[in-house]
């Protein structure tokens, strides 16, 4: 049996994942990058080989994505993670049009073909708001535990409005709210729609075909779903998976080299 | 000489001597300000040069200037020092650079440039007015609006012959004549018609050989990159536009072009993607940039900048030396319209360039601290995605200030073009095949 791996470098977060030649995910793992990406890289990798109980001379081939990419020294290639979440979120649901990641540092609107070819993205521009910092910022203000952040503002019933569009700025005006005396739970309800905003927006300027599939770390946050759910008038695609989107992505990717150097068909993706 | 020798002497030689003159230009700019001497300040969207050429004045480009300082990795202390002073970091950085080479005394890193003895603007770019307002405030030298009247709506050109046509032109052409009036004050000198004439007809040659030039880049590989090539090509045309030197400098440059095209010679080893470029350059990153495309295999074969950024000379118009003025006004008229298209109306050019081009993709740049250029990008991309299959990308930086120019995040989105750009020459392949 081949396997073949997929290894995303993201500014918070690192994730591997392992397939098999069925497409089908043999392993997995996460871990923080902190300040040492290769390390990082390869911590992920190892992790996910002991996961799977795999070798790693069973892996053909690695592509590595995220932000540190080019930090996966044991990779063979590189693939954005723009054509990774694409290409993973159509492997997931096939029906995906259109795919929103939120992530650490930026969140991205991607239009996706039939075949997962990407038509047009958009990211934020050098400003983390609308994305996973945007919402750290809102943890470390009101001292409630990154997991815990989507629960308590579901519990909300009058979001406060959140104008401004800097993270930094936004500490502050969740500050100023509570000194206001508004519920923890509105503001960080109007958090979450804010954010919810900025993505629908990101989603606008590439346009909105359903389906919408909804990836990257913040897809794990209940109150995040549910207001990308009502500003676009739709529901998204969420899987167990969509944290691992990017790497999953990847390893497809990877497989494609794997299946194109068995056959006379060049496979694409991957930087020449 | 053997055509082995003289390709080897024609290659390259348009970069050369460009650096060349753009020296020359540069040493006698520091003499005049050594001397104490002053200059006529104008712009590259309707400089006026073939007519203040008839008063010896030297010309001083600001944007220029201004762009050189962040090639050369030194914008930034122009800008600090602009908004140390009071001007605010949203504003034209060109403009800011250009703030503090006046309260350096004219220092800049090519030389010393002289003050202003007359300013010489047109309404092609808004900034344009208020900038010179500032030097009318610091030197109050006199200040001279050339108003064109631009396209009123996409695709409603009026041309010669036209009664629209004919009123603008009047009103360009009376505009002139007062001009001409400033500058006889301002210079001491007498205007001379026969010498407008053969500035003109260094004007008429330089415009054909460049919309020549632009033409050639059609051939498969490239002959040279629109983004950096061009960028020195488009140096030249401003600054010695009306100039026997800037004349010659363009035929050399279609004779180096010819030979290329004649021999295959690209600007890459291995073209796999020729792209248009829409917008102004990143020029804090200027190199880098282009590599980010180029490492890809991509290369850009044409721009909006070669022309908006050239007043519309990229149309080869031709004056009638026979009746000067008047002729003058209608090539300021149709050029500087069309560097105003180029910057609104670019859509239904970009349509005939993509084919006529053989483009595989469209860059758009939009950049933060200049609005006229960047706002309507977002929509001329849209249109342009409706009307056709065209793979595209917009990514936004800046020209001049290196604060809110990101590398990895242009690296990545660049090197996510070119995944979609090879996506889908393979499904275009698979295809084929089935």
């Amino acid at each position: 049996m081949a396997y073949a791996a997929g290894v995303d470098v993201g500014s918070t977060q690192t994730k591997a994942v392992i397939i098999n030649e069925h497409r089908e995910i043999a392993s997995r793992a996460l871990t923080d990058t902190g300040a040492n990406v290769i390390q990082a890289a390869e911590a992920a990798f190892e992790e996910a080989l002991r996961n799977g109980d795999l070798r790693e001379e069973e892996v053909e081939y690695v592509v590595g994505t995220g932000y540190g990419r080019y930090k996966v020294t044991f990779g063979n290639t590189q693939v954005t993670e723009i054509s990774c979440h694409g290409r993973g979120a159509v492997h997931m649901f096939p029906g995906t049009r259109t795919v929103v990641d939120m992530g650490g540092q930026d969140t991205k609107a991607i239009r996706v073909a039939e075949t997962g070819e990407i038509v047009d993205f958009c990211m934020n521009d050098k400003c983390a708001a609308g994305t996973g910092r945007f919402l750290g910022a809102a943890s470390s203000a009101l001292e409630i535990a990154l997991p815990d952040l989507g629960p308590t503002a579901l519990r909300g019933e009058r979001a406060v409005k959140i104008s401004t569009t800097c993270t930094v700025f936004a500490e502050s005006e969740v500050l100023s709210w509570l000194g206001k005396g508004k519920k923890i739970e509105d503001i960080l309800l109007g958090v979450h729609k804010s954010i919810a905003t900025r993505s629908a927006g990101l989603l606008r300027r590439v346009g909105i075909e359903e389906e919408v599939t909804f990836t990257g770390g913040v897809a794990k946050n209940v109150a995040m779903i549910e207001t990308l759910n009502e500003r676009l008038g739709l529901k998204v695609n969420v899987s167990e998976e969509s944290h691992y989107m990017g790497a999953l992505g990847a390893a497809l990717f990877a497989l494609d080299h794997i299946v194109a150097s068995r056959a006379p068909v060049k496979a694409v993706g991957g930087k020449p | 000489m053997t055509e082995a020798t003289g390709g080897q002497t024609l290659v390259g030689r348009g970069n050369e001597q460009g650096a060349l003159l753009f020296r020359q230009w540069f040493d006698e700019l520091h003499r005049t300000a050594e001397a104490g001497g002053t200059a006529a300040y104008v712009f590259v969207m309707g400089s006026m040069n073939e007519l203040l050429s008839v008063f010896d004045f030297p010309v001083v480009f600001p944007e220029i200037n201004s762009l050189q300082t962040a090639v050369r990795h030194v914008a930034h202390e122009y800008l600090n020092e602009a908004e140390d002073y009071g001007y605010s970091p949203d504003i034209c950085g060109y403009v800011k650079a250009d703030v503090a080479t006046q309260l350096r005394g004219g220092e800049l890193p090519m030389g010393r440039i002289p003050k202003p003895g007359i300013a010489v603007y047109t309404n092609a770019c808004n900034t344009y007015i208020k900038w010179a307002e500032i030097w009318e405030r610091m030197y109050e030298v006199p200040t001279f609006a050339l108003d064109v009247p631009g396209t009123r709506s996409a695709g409603a050109q009026t041309w010669p012959g036209d009664s629209d046509f004919e009123n603008d032109r009047r009103y360009v052409e009376a505009q002139i004549k007062e001009l001409i009036t400033v500058c006889e004050a301002v210079s001491g000198k007498k205007f001379d018609i026969d010498k407008l004439r053969e500035s003109m007809g260094h004007a008429n040659t330089m415009s054909a050989e460049w919309k020549r030039v632009l033409e050639l880049n059609r051939s498969r590989p490239s002959l040279f990159n629109a983004l950096t090539d061009g960028t020195i090509f488009l140096g030249v045309s401003n600054g010695f536009r009306g100039k026997e030197a800037g004349a010659s400098y363009f035929q050399a440059l279609v004779e180096e072009m010819e030979y290329k095209a004649d021999n295959g010679i690209g600007t890459l080893t291995d073209e796999q993607y020729r792209l248009v470029f829409v917008g102004v350059p990143c020029y804090p990153m200027f190199r880098r940039f282009n590599e980010l495309f180029t490492e890809w295999g991509g290369t850009f074969v044409n721009s909006t900048y070669l022309w908006f950024a050239s007043g519309g000379s990229n149309l080869g118009f031709q004056y009638d030396l026979e009746r000067p003025l008047e002729s003058l006004a209608e090539g300021v008229l149709v050029s500087v319209r069309d560097a105003m298209d180029s910057m609104f109306y670019q859509t239904g050019i970009l349509h005939d360039m993509i084919e006529g081009y053989a483009i595989d993709g469209v860059v758009y740049h939009p950049i933060k601290s200049c609005r006229t250029v960047s706002t309507g990008l977002a929509d001329s991309r849209r249109d342009l995605m409706e009307a056709r299959d065209i793979a595209t990308l917009f990514v936004e930086s800046d020209m001049m200030d290196r604060r809110v120019v990101s590398e990895a995040q242009l690296k990545n989105r660049a090197d996510a073009f070119f995944e979609g750009l090879a996506a889908r020459r393979h499904q275009a392949a698979i295809g084929k095949a089935v």
